[in-house]
C-alpha cells in the first residue's frame, strides 16, 4: 500500500477544494436567490484559507506529495496576495452583478475555483502540478470572461480569451514535454540538480523553456503576447475585469518566478534576454499605446500590460533583491488596481454603466470624495514619490541597476515619464474640465471601504514601507535558500 | 528495413504542433476548426510525451499524457460551451465576424 503523503503544507487549498463543492450546494438546494449568500460565505472561506496559510506557514521550506507542492515563505506572501484579490473582487461584485441581472449563486463559486488554481500554481513544485493548477484557474476565468451571457461582447471576449488561452496551454505543455524529454525530470528540485550537473543547456532544452516562457508570457500578457488583453478587458463585465487584472496576474508571476529562479536558476543567462525583451517591449506598448485609448477598461488592460513590464524587470534581474522587487511591486499593483477598478464600478450615470474615459469629466466637483482616490490611484500608477507605485518601481528599478541592467532601468524610467501622460489626462479631465451629469450615489458600504482602505495604503505607504517590503525580502530569500 | 525513433516520433509530433497553431490563425472560416486545432496541438504534445516516457524508460511522461487527455477533454467542453453562448448572441461563427472589439 502507498504511504498517505504529508496534507498538512496543502491544508489551506484542501480546505478551499471542499469550500468550493460545499458552495455549491448551498446555492443549489437555496430556494430563493442564494447568491449574496453565497458570496459572503466565499468571502469567509477565502478568508478562512488565508487564516490556514499563515497556520501551516513553517521556519523551513516544506515540500509534499513526492516532490509535486511546496510550502515556502514566497509561496504563502504571493497566496495571501491572490486571496486578498479574490475576496476584494467578490466584494466589489456583488452590487454590479445584482444590478445588472447577471447575479447567479456560480459566480462567487467560480472566483473561489480560479483561486484555488491560483494558490496551486503558486505552491506547484513540479511541470505536472503547474500545468494543472495553470488550468484549474484557466478554465474557470474563460467561463467568468462569458458569464453575461446574454450580451454579445461578454461572450466575444469569453470566446477570445479561451482561443488564445487554450493556445498558450498548448505552447507551455509542448515546452514541458521538450523539457521532459531532454531531462527526463518534470519535478522542479530533479531539473535543478540535472542542470546543475550538466554543463550548459542543450538546444532542445532551451527551446522548451522558451515555449514554456512564451506559454507563460500569454497568462500575465507581457508583450508580445499581449493582444488579447485589450479585447478580454473590454468585453467582460467589469467586476470580472477587475479580477482579472488583480489576482490572476500575481499567481501566473508567482509561478513565473518560481519556475526560472527555480528549476532553471542556473540558465539565467539564456532566460535573462528574453526576460529583457519581454520586458522593454511591455512597458513600450503599456506606455504608448495608451495613449490613444478612450474606454477606460482598455485603457487599465494597456495599463496593466505596462506594469507587467515593470515587474518583469524584477525578474530580469534574476536575484534575491529582483525577486523582492517583483513581490513588493505586486502587492502595490494589487491596491492600486483594486482602487481604480472600484472607482471604474461606481461609473454609473441614470442606472446605466459608462466606460468612456471622458465620462469622468468635472468629477472633483459632482463627486470630490471619488475624485481625490482616483487621483491618487493615477499619480500613484504614474510613479510620483510618494505614493506607493513609486516605490514599487524604486524597488525593481533598484534591482535591475545592481545587476548590472543599467539601460533597462534607464528606458524604465522614461516609459514611465510617457506613461505619466495618459494618468495625469485622467486627473486633468477630473479637475479642469466642464463637469457632466453625475454618477450615481450611494456607491455602496464595501465599495466605500475598499475605496477608503486601498486609497489611504496607497497614500500612506511611505511612512512605514519597512514592513511590506521586509515580509518581500524574508519571502524572496526563502526561494534563494535551497 | 527503416527503424522507427524518437526522433521520428518528436518529427510527427512537431508538425502536428506546426499544423494546430497554424490552424489557428490562418483559418478565416469557422470557429469549430479552432477548436480542433486546439486538440491537434495538445495530441502533438502527448505524442512527444509518450515517445520521450519510452525511451527514457519513465513512467511520469505517460501520467502527463493522461493528464493531458483529461484537461482537453474538460477545456474542450467548455470551449464549446462558450461557443453555443457566442452562437446564441451572434447568429454565426464565422471566424470573421468575431470583431466587436478591435484589438
Amino acid at each position: 500500500m502507498t504511504p498517505v503523503p504529508d496534507l498538512f503544507p496543502a491544508l489551506p487549498e484542501i480546505f478551499l477544494a471542499l469550500a468550493a463543492m460545499a458552495l455549491l450546494m448551498v446555492g443549489v438546494f437555496q430556494r430563493h436567490d442564494a447568491t449574496r449568500m453565497v458570496a459572503t460565505l466565499s468571502v469567509l472561506a477565502l478568508a478562512v484559507t488565508g487564516g490556514l496559510v499563515l497556520f501551516v506557514e513553517g521556519d523551513a521550506t516544506v515540500v509534499t506529495f513526492n516532490g509535486l507542492f511546496v510550502v515556502d515563505g514566497f509561496a504563502t506572501f504571493m497566496k495571501l496576495l491572490v486571496l486578498l484579490g479574490s475576496a476584494l473582487a467578490i466584494i466589489m461584485s456583488l452590487d454590479f452583478i445584482e444590478r445588472e441581472h447577471m447575479a447567479r449563486f456560480e459566480y462567487p463559486v467560480l472566483i473561489v475555483l480560479a483561486t484555488l488554481g491560483m494558490l496551486m500554481m503558486v505552491s506547484a513544485n513540479d511541470l505536472i502540478a503547474l500545468y494543472m493548477g495553470l488550468e484549474l484557474q484557466s478554465l474557470a476565468l474563460y467561463v467568468m470572461a462569458a458569464f453575461r451571457r446574454d450580451t454579445l461582447r461578454s461572450s466575444e471576449a469569453g470566446l477570445k480569451y479561451f482561443v488564445l488561452g487554450a493556445l498558450s496551454s498548448g505552447m507551455l505543455l509542448y515546452g514541458a514535454s521538450m523539457v521532459y524529454g531532454f531531462t527526463g525530470a518534470t519535478g522542479f528540485a530533479d531539473l535543478a540538480a540535472q542542470l546543475t550537473a550538466a554543463d550548459g543547456a542543450s538546444i532542445g532544452l532551451v527551446v522548451g523553456i522558451v515555449f514554456v516562457a512564451a506559454g507563460v508570457a500569454f497568462k500575465i500578457s507581457a508583450v508580445p503576447f499581449h493582444m488579447w488583453t485589450p479585447d478580454v478587458y473590454e468585453g467582460a463585465p467589469t467586476p470580472v475585469t477587475a479580477f482579472f487584472a488583480v489576482a490572476p496576474k500575481i499567481a501566473a508571476i508567482a509561478m513565473f518566478v518560481r519556475l526560472l529562479v527555480g528549476p532553471f536558476g542556473e540558465l539565467v543567462a539564456q532566460w535573462q534576454q528574453i526576460i529583457i525583451v519581454a520586458s522593454i517591449l511591455s512597458m513600450a506598448l503599456g506606455a504608448f499605446a495608451a495613449i490613444a485609448q478612450n474606454n477606460i477598461k482598455r485603457l487599465m488592460a494597456y495599463s496593466s500590460i505596462g506594469h507587467i513590464g515593470y515587474a518583469l524587470v524584477g525578474l530580469a534581474a534574476g536575484t534575491d533583491a529582483g525577486v523582492r522587487g517583483v513581490m513588493v511591486y505586486m502587492a502595490i499593483y494589487l491596491a492600486m488596481n483594486v482602487g481604480t477598478f472600484a472607482c471604474i464600478l461606481c461609473m454609473r450615470v441614470n442606472g446605466r454603466m459608462v466606460e468612456g474615459i471622458e465620462d469622468l469629466s468635472g468629477l472633483s466637483r459632482t463627486n470630490p470624495m471619488m475624485a481625490v482616490a482616483l487621483a491618487i490611484f493615477m499619480f500613484s500608477m504614474a510613479g510620483i514619490p510618494p505614493l506607493a507605485g513609486f516605490f514599487g518601481k524604486l524597488y525593481v528599478f533598484m534591482a535591475a541597476v545592481d545587476a548590472g541592467l543599467y539601460t533597462l532601468a534607464v528606458i524604465g524610467v522614461v516609459t514611465s515619464v510617457v506613461s505619466a501622460f495618459y494618468y495625469l489626462r485622467i486627473v486633468k479631465l477630473m479637475y479642469f474640465d466642464d463637469a457632466l451629469e453625475p454618477f450615481d450615489r450611494p456607491i455602496g458600504r464595501g465599495m466605500g471601504v475598499i475605496l477608503v482602505g486601498t486609497g489611504l495604503f496607497t497614500l500612506f505607504f511611505f511612512v512605514a514601507p519597512a514592513s511590506l517590503v521586509g515580509a518581500a525580502s524574508r519571502a524572496a530569500a526563502t526561494l534563494f535558500a535551497g | 528495413m527503416l527503424e522507427i525513433g524518437l526522433s521520428h516520433y518528436l518529427t510527427v509530433a512537431a508538425v502536428l504542433f506546426t499544423l494546430g497553431i497554424f490552424g489557428i490563425f490562418l483559418n478565416r472560416k469557422n470557429v469549430i476548426i479552432i477548436l480542433m486545432s486546439v486538440e491537434l496541438m495538445l495530441l502533438a504534445v502527448n505524442i512527444n510525451l509518450v515517445a520521450f516516457s519510452t525511451t527514457l524508460n519513465d513512467m511520469v511522461g505517460q501520467v502527463f499524457a493522461m493528464f493531458v487527455l483529461t484537461v482537453a477533454a474538460a477545456e474542450a467542453a467548455i470551449g464549446l460551451a462558450i461557443l453555443v453562448v457566442y452562437f446564441r448572441n451572434r447568429g454565426t461563427i464565422e471566424v470573421e465576424d468575431i470583431n466587436l472589439m478591435k484589438g
